[in-house]
């Protein structure tokens, strides 16, 4: 009872990254609150992924296995989640920000009148006071998240309905096997109390799903590389960092000529106009026609060994240095420093 | 398809987040509306033009623009009109202020079990929050299916309709009984764009207390010569809501605390590679939520 649940999302037969990222922190936010760690599989064909979940940090693994719920539809879902949550009780759900969880958590959050954050960057747990009332409460989940185009962050709270539901997207939290691994003990759901025939209105007719696809223009943090990288082999130094950071690559013109990478992802005048939250340019001088590509970025890093390439003019920031031994320095220290 | 098939599109007038300035936030961490500029909400142009595809399908169908806002959020129902709408309702009124996604939904289902249309559109997500929740909580709330991401309705059939879905890594085909919600996508079709003709003819469609703020106005005179020109809008207890359901009362999540991301360095900040530049370049990154 009040433990914490986390949606195991599956790709295939697959365990989806996010749903072991949400376990990683869940299991810190268990540990703070003293409670277990329940990881929800609903699928088909998925029994006996109690052992890696464990090593995630499950204690328990609750499995609703049949055909209905593989694809996923929402109704179904929806069904087995909510009577598993009014049975269970947990006081903090969390769910993947994919398009299986944003579809159907917040069907379970109105089917059970409580709260649902959309797209958190960060979960902490704390105490709140309300302002006007006084009254006070202890160990609620603050939910971090970006707002209003990213222009504001606001942290929510759910003082007085339970559970506290939040989503987050794929790589905004770290995936990291638990200290120790976990019981992983498996537990039958007995669904078949949950779905009515009802919940099978919705028929699948085809479904047709593709590798992923580059996609810069809609990344939030972009890592470009340009001709100042050296070599292809070097190349790799900016996936690295994109990597790590959750971000995509970019690339400019000379980059993309030179046969460092892909032209899917030149940035600039004759490939795709991007605006992240962030743009690092890595070796790129900054001619117009690739500026004319990113400068509506909201911050610009530049790394740069010239201090006076024009890409300095419009950066935040404008590192002088070279890209073989900054970019290796900002893993190490963005590792060192992020939760 | 059903003769006289009775849609309603949800659409939410939005702070154009792009031009975001200081006074945004009141000091109670809520939305300051009337400080920025006001823009129909891109994804909810899709739904709307998803509808009005619809209608131009099925012989007799309707569509109407159902929103939830001040008075100043007729404006895009007289947008919609000038597209092709036949209409809108405007649910106003102080006791919804302070909504969060599930108080929202819930006066949105009071208002819609009023309309009781056969099948309700709306956007993905409105771009000043983001949450993509509205949609699925008004069909829970309906007890209706819900089909999400939609890109294309396809196929009519007798009381089901084909819709294409768009997915993180592909599409998925599905067929989903009428009466339904349907969430769609910005990869859908452009809304069309407002024809002259209809502008002429609707720039006079008036809200009830818009009418009743200049009564001797020309428009206000023509809307009660034409009740077609009417938008049909609803206080609170018109659409006979639970009152603890609605607003910020109503609302289970609360605003903690709001803090500011404005970025103003217009002059770069010198940094050379050595260790502790780049280390507090990463903490201060951090710090800033701009990296995860």
């Amino acid at each position: 009872m009040n433990n914490i649940f986390v949606y195991i999302e599956l790709e295939g037969s697959k365990v989806a990254d996010v749903s072991l990222e949400l376990l990683t922190k869940g299991r810190e936010l268990a540990d703070t609150l003293k409670v277990k760690l329940e990881a929800v599989v609903i699928g088909h064909d998925v029994k006996g992924l109690g052992k890696e979940l464990a090593k995630y940090g499950a204690d328990t693994v609750w499995v609703a296995d049949d055909a209905i719920f593989d694809p996923f539809r929402t109704l179904p879902h929806t069904a087995v989640m909510c009577g598993l949550i009014e049975a269970e009780k947990p006081q903090i759900v969390l769910f993947g920000a994919t398009c299986v969880g944003r579809d159907f958590a917040p069907r379970v959050s109105s089917a059970l009148h409580s709260g649902l954050t959309a797209d958190c960057t960060q979960l902490e747990i704390g105490d709140h006071k309300d302002a006007k009332t006084g009254k006070e409460y202890t160990d609620l989940l603050y939910q971090i998240r970006p707002a209003f185009g990213g222009n504001i962050i606001a942290t929510i709270v759910n003082p007085d309905h339970r559970p506290q539901m939040a989503t987050v997207r794929e790589g905004v939290m770290r995936k990291e096997l638990a200290a120790k691994p976990a019981a992983g003990e498996e537990r039958t759901i007995d669904w078949k109390k949950y779905v009515k025939d009802t919940d099978l209105a919705v028929k699948i007719i085809d479904r047709q799903i593709e590798e992923r696809k580059i996609d810069i223009k809609g990344a939030g943090i972009i890592v470009a590389g340009g001709y100042g990288m050296g070599s292809k082999e070097n190349f790799k130094l900016v996936h690295e960092l994109a990597d790590v950071l959750g971000a995509e690559v970019g690339a400019s013109r000379a980059a993309v000529d030179a046969g460092f990478t892909e032209h899917a992802r030149q940035v600039g005048q004759t490939g795709v106009t991007v605006r992240p939250k962030l743009y690092i340019a890595c070796g790129i001088s900054g001619q117009i026609q690739h500026t004319a590509g990113m400068d509506q970025s909201a911050m610009v890093i530049s790394i740069n060994t010239d201090p006076e390439a024009p890409i300095n003019k419009i950066a935040d920031f404008a590192i002088t240095g070279d890209v073989n031994e900054v970019i290796p320095k900002m893993i190490k220290y963005y590792k060192q420093n992020s939760k | 398809m059903k003769e006289n098939l009775k849609i309603v599109v949800l659409a939410k007038q939005v702070p154009d987040t792009r031009n975001v300035g200081k006074d945004a936030m009141t000091p109670e961490g809520t939305v300051n509306r009337s400080a920025l500029p006001a823009i129909f909400n891109p994804e909810d142009l899709n739904a709307l033009e998803a509808a009005l595809s619809l209608k131009d399908r099925v012989a007799g169908a309707t569509v109407h623009v159902l929103t939830m806002g001040p008075q100043r959020a007729a404006d895009i129902i007289r947008d919609a009109m000038f597209r092709g709408a036949d209409g809108g309702y405007l649910l106003s009124g102080r006791e919804f202020a302070g909504s969060d996604t599930l108080a929202t939904s819930y006066a949105l289902s009071c208002a819609l079990k009023k309309i009781n249309p056969d099948l309700i559109i709306a956007g993905r997500q409105a771009i000043d929050g983001d949450t993509a929740q509205v949609g699925p909580q008004v069909a829970e709330k309906l007890g209706l299916p819900q089909v999400t991401y939609a890109e294309e309705i396809t196929e009519i059939k007798t009381n089901t309709l084909i819709v294409k879905r768009r997915l993180e890594h592909g599409t998925e085909v599905v067929e989903c009984p009428i009466p339904a919600v349907i969430t769609v996508n910005a990869s859908a079709a452009e809304c069309r764009p407002r024809n002259a003709k209809r502008v002429m003819t609707y720039k006079c469609a008036l809200a009830k207390s818009e009418i009743a703020a200049d009564p001797e106005s020309a428009a206000a005179k023509r809307v009660a010569a034409k009740p077609a020109l009417q938008i049909i809008e609803w206080a609170a207890a018109e659409v006979d809501p639970d009152p603890e359901q609605l607003g910020l009362q109503g609302s289970p999540t609360k605003v903690k605390k709001i803090e500011n991301v404005v970025f103003q360095a217009k002059e770069a900040k010198k940094l050379t590679s050595a260790d502790n530049d780049i280390e507090a370049l990463m903490v201060e990154l951090i710090a800033s939520h701009t990296l995860g």
